[in-house]
């Protein structure tokens, strides 16, 4: 089977509300995919579902042959064992050092002798160029080295999937290009299968293999970047050259200027 | 009639909030003793969670033993001289603080000192997707979190109860023996044979674990149900404080008349 993930005529939203209308998405196995789409659209809701942290209203999520929220807690773990997830903010244990954060899935799912834990700890942090900063805590980095720890937390156990939520959000160019580098790095030193969910145009469309552009609720348009830079989609279009107006409007829906000003 | 219709359903959406609020602190506690082998299994966990909220908790429950015992010394003394019977005073300090006032007034100062702790400290955990991210690693963050801070609560409150009315005799006798002068042989003879073992120290004690147990779960549960926002953590810790009072103060009065009636 070449799709590790399947998402199969789902729909989704919070109580009475819809936020995903029949949706369908492929995840090939060795890939970098991307999510995007405007902000609010539903994009870290895909991966939540994919977590099974939430469950859809219908369809199906499959994970390696497995539908996620099927499964009882044994068995949804048992899922979650095999991915790895990047936070907006990096989610890192501030309770915990660095070293600590990076050791912490070691310590809750294998019985490893401290010395090899500190072996694969030193050799996850160095992969992302933190080795020198394993005995700082989480309030000592800055924004981005934040996110390279959570990175390194994220690939601890060599997970066969990797979910990135927003990795690029608030990080200056220098860190941008240094997380763009390891997402593709990383994705084929380990064989996994990443998802990225993001915003960001220029960065994505640099090394992600296939892209699913999410609009209303539904896909948009979806195929590598090549092809979507040669779309004459408007919602593309609008998208990729960041144009203020078009399919997207720029007003938010409200009733006539009359009414508002009671003329 | 409208207005009537609305009052009535907004009595019983409140009472059906509250009520799966309830439901959702005891399914939390259920979760907590099922997950409770894990945190034993890691004692280091329970231990470190014992000093933030037991021993980080001693000094400001030792010096309000400390005055809460030489207030009692002060007002007990004056009115048993009334009737002639100032040496009771040792019995009288003993007696409420083993029975009352150690538990109560412990369990009211762990509240503000180490509840809302833990609730602003998970409740913060949660708006910045540290229980989540726990949650994708597999990882129950009920087990990880908070059952090692349910049984730190549970073993430190009674600890710090006790204390509490060792340290309060320590103040009452400093103002009655050493300050006003009471015969020091019979404040303490009389606290020896009028302070029952069974009776007042071991209810005492029972009365310092319910409250241990109602003050954490309460904390754990606000923490824990808390919206991941700033405004939902500071109210969730808010409530942690007056749920836990208010709760601490109706126990109290049904166990003594229980235990003293």
């Amino acid at each position: 089977m070449d799709e590790l993930i399947t998402i199969d005529d789902l729909s989704f939203g919070y109580g009475s509300s819809s936020l995903h209308k029949n949706i369908n998405m492929k995840f090939s196995r060795g890939k970098v995919s991307a999510i995007m789409g405007g902000s609010g659209c539903g994009k870290t809701t895909i991966l939540k579902l994919i977590a099974g942290q939430l469950i859809p209203k219908s369809g199906k999520v499959i994970v390696d042959g497995q539908v996620v929220h099927e499964q009882d807690r044994d068995g949804l773990y048992n899922v979650r064992r095999k991915m790895g997830m990047l936070f907006q903010h990096g989610a890192l244990f501030t309770d915990l050092s660095v070293y600590e954060n990076v050791a912490f899935p070691m310590r809750e799912h294998t019985n490893l002798p401290e010395n090899i834990i500190k072996d694969l700890v030193l050799l996850k942090l160095n992969a992302v160029g933190l080795r020198g900063a394993q005995k700082k805590m989480p309030s000592e980095l800055s924004g981005g080295m934040a996110r390279r720890v959570a990175l390194a937390r994220a690939i601890a156990l060599d997970p066969d999937i990797i979910m990135y939520d927003e990795p690029f959000a608030g990080l200056d160019p220098i860190s941008m290009a240094v997380i763009c580098d390891l997402i593709r790095s990383l994705n084929d030193a380990l064989g996994a299968t990443s998802i990225i969910v993001t915003h960001d145009v220029a960065e994505t469309f640099s090394f992600a293999d296939y892209i699913y552009f999410l609009a209303d609720g539904k896909i948009a348009a979806e195929g590598t970047p090549k092809q979507l830079l040669a779309s004459r989609l408007p919602f593309v279009r609008q998208f990729i050259h960041s144009e203020k107006d078009g399919p997207v409007p720029f007003h938010v829906e409200a009733p006539s200027y009359k009414v508002d000003l009671q003329l | 009639m409208n207005k009537i219709l609305n009052f009535i359903e907004g009595i019983g959406s409140t009472f059906r909030r509250k009520m799966a609020r309830l439901g959702a602190g005891t399914r939390l506690f259920f979760l907590v003793l099922i997950y409770s082998g894990d945190s034993f299994k890691r004692i280091h966990l329970t231990i470190r969670e014992i000093y933030f909220t037991g021993v980080l908790s001693l000094i400001i429950i030792v010096v309000s033993a400390f005055f809460v015992g030489m207030v009692l010394g002060l007002q007990g003394y004056y009115t048993l001289e009334k009737y002639g019977s100032s040496e009771a005073i040792g019995v009288l300090v003993a007696l409420a603080l083993v029975r009352e006032l150690g538990p109560v007034v412990t369990a009211l100062l762990f509240a503000g000192r180490a509840g809302t702790a833990i609730t602003a400290e998970i409740g913060l955990m949660k708006a910045t997707e540290q229980l989540s991210a726990m949650e994708v690693m597999a990882v129950s963050p009920v087990a990880r979190i908070i059952a090692p801070r349910f049984w730190a609560g549970m073993i430190s409150m009674p600890i710090l109860a006790t204390i509490f009315s060792m340290v309060g005799i320590l103040g009452g006798y400093f103002i009655a023996v050493l300050v006003i002068g009471v015969d020091e042989g019979s404040f303490w003879s009389q606290m020896q044979a009028n302070v029952d073992f069974s009776n007042d120290i071991v209810d005492g004690a029972i009365k310092s674990i319910v409250f241990g147990f109602a003050c954490t779960i309460i904390a754990l549960f606000e923490g824990f149900d808390a919206p991941p926002t700033a405004e939902g953590v500071s109210r969730a810790t808010t409530r942690t404080v007056v749920i836990s009072s208010l709760a601490v103060l109706g126990l109290d009065f049904i166990l003594t008349s229980f235990m003293f009636v």
